[in-house]
């Protein structure tokens, strides 16, 4: 299974079976010491990762820069286009031809959707798109589903409910798809104005599954497994009325929770507002620091696989 | 009553069964715009005895290539192009829609990358034939809005 991921490009989770999906999380479970520091690996030394992020990022760019590091290799890129030939007007597939020649693997992230795509055909080394505008985030889906199998043993037979905008929000489509191909059972919980695109919905209905939509929290939260929150992206409105009238619709806080399952687990992309309370940090529910650490053993796993690594 | 026809043409092609309302947009792409050197002619809103009403283009001295013969294929799936040699059908048959298209269409999404100053060609994998839907190979958006589309 691993020599099928030399040399690949990660650039939609759409592009993975689910066979491949469990042995990346497979590797990654093994790369956990290592992404701890508790163990040390030289797996990658001598190797570069050509680390490109042409829009804004905390925790993706910096798990993988952990993730290359704890393996041993060195990462050289930027995270501001400013100041380098992106500022000059150099299109994308030179930059990319340029660092292609500079690197072993490469991570973008890019405001256009397709850029990752793109990058992949001018390319030799491995592109892991690291978030293409509103469109794919394989690697954050990834992680996502790694955290849930760690959470719940498995990931098939829970019950998933999405939270917030599940309209512009790109870590909800491919990870709603990702759930569906391993037969969770789904809920999609939003304001009417910020629900899941029809087309989503239709994609997973023709996986065989039925998802519910509903604007009602309260009555998907009963017999929840996993709630998946989602911040409501001011960014993404072009009418800041239209921003205020779903901003704080939902608040997960210790009261939202009294009916819940105990062992429901909450998590969240990351970065949070308001919508969970920081009194629910403390309790058992709370998976999304967890889930933040989970990038780095996920992306090792990646790096590992398409530098032909791991076995 | 006296019936006005269009003539026969004696080179050329004819391109009938374009979906009605839709011979502007065959013009378009045949790339028949102000000035002209041969005779062209438009007939729009014609009975048809398979769908209707139709539109059909004449265009003499003028056959076409097949990135043309894609483009009506995606607007006008049932066309059927009826290339004329010396006022007899040399050839007739119906355009297909191909399985895959590049470089003929730009991609619906603002966002894509495919619409900024890049070195490639929009390309799309046809989802549906009839009626046609393509999906971007690139940021994965299906477009259904073809004729507006077309380059």
């Amino acid at each position: 299974m691993s020599e099928a991921f030399k040399g690949m490009d990660i650039v939609s989770i759409r592009d993975f079976s689910r066979e491949q999906i469990e042995h990346v999380l497979n590797v990654a479970e093994r790369m956990v010491p290592i992404a701890k520091g508790e163990e040390r690996s030289r797996e990658l030394e001598g190797k570069i990762l050509g680390s490109l992020f042409f829009e804004p990022s905390t925790r993706t760019r910096l798990s993988f820069d952990a993730a290359m590091t704890r393996l041993g290799g060195r990462v050289l890129g930027f995270d501001a286009p400013g100041g380098s030939s992106v500022s000059k007007g150099e299109t994308l597939a030179d930059t990319i031809r340029m660092v292609d020649g500079y690197s072993d693997v490469i991570v973008l992230r890019h405001p256009q959707e397709g850029a990752a795509r793109l990058a992949g055909h001018f390319a030799d080394k491995p592109i892991l798109n690291a978030g293409d505008g509103a469109g794919q985030h394989p690697t954050q889906t990834m992680l996502d589903l790694f955290t849930i199998r760690k959470a719940k043993g498995k990931i098939d037979g829970n019950h998933v409910v999405v939270l917030g905008d599940l309209k512009y929000g790109r870590t909800v489509h491919s990870l709603s798809e990702a759930l569906a191909l391993f037969g969770a059972e789904l809920t999609f919980v939003a304001p009417p104005t910020l629900q899941m695109p029809k087309e989503h919905v239709k994609r997973i209905e023709e996986m065989g599954l039925k998802p519910k939509v509903t604007s009602s929290l309260s009555e998907a939260m009963k017999d929840a497994d996993v709630l998946y929150v989602t911040r409501i992206q001011k960014e993404r409105f072009p009418d800041p009325a239209e921003y205020q009238k779903v901003a704080g619709i939902y608040k997960i806080d210790l009261d939202m929770l009294k009916d819940a399952k105990s062992d429901l687990k909450i998590m969240h992309p990351l970065p949070r507002v308001t919508e969970i309370s920081p009194e629910v940090d403390a309790t058992e529910h709370a998976m999304y620091f967890e889930q933040a650490f989970n990038g780095v053993p996920v992306r090792m796993a990646l790096l590992s696989l398409v530098l032909g690594g791991s076995k | 009553m006296k019936e006005f026809k269009v003539t026969p043409i004696r080179n050329g092609t004819v391109i009938d069964h374009i979906q009605a309302g839709m011979a502007l947009k065959v013009l378009r792409i045949i790339g028949v715009k102000g000035e002209v050197s041969s005779t062209v002619s438009v007939l729009m809103h014609v009975p048809s005895k398979k769908e209707g009403w139709k539109d059909i283009v004449k265009v003499e001295d003028r056959e076409l290539d097949p990135k043309e013969l894609d483009k009506i294929a995606l607007i006008s799936p049932d066309a059927t192009i009826n290339i004329i040699r010396d006022y007899n059908v040399a050839q007739k048959f119906i355009v297909e829609v191909p399985s895959r298209v590049k470089g003929i269409m730009k991609c619906s999404n603002p966002g894509c990358i495919t619409n900024k100053n890049e070195p490639v060609e929009a390309e799309f994998v046809v989802e549906s034939k009839k009626p046609p839907s393509l999906r971007c190979v690139y940021c994965d958006r299906t477009t259904t809005d073809i004729a507006d589309s077309i380059i």
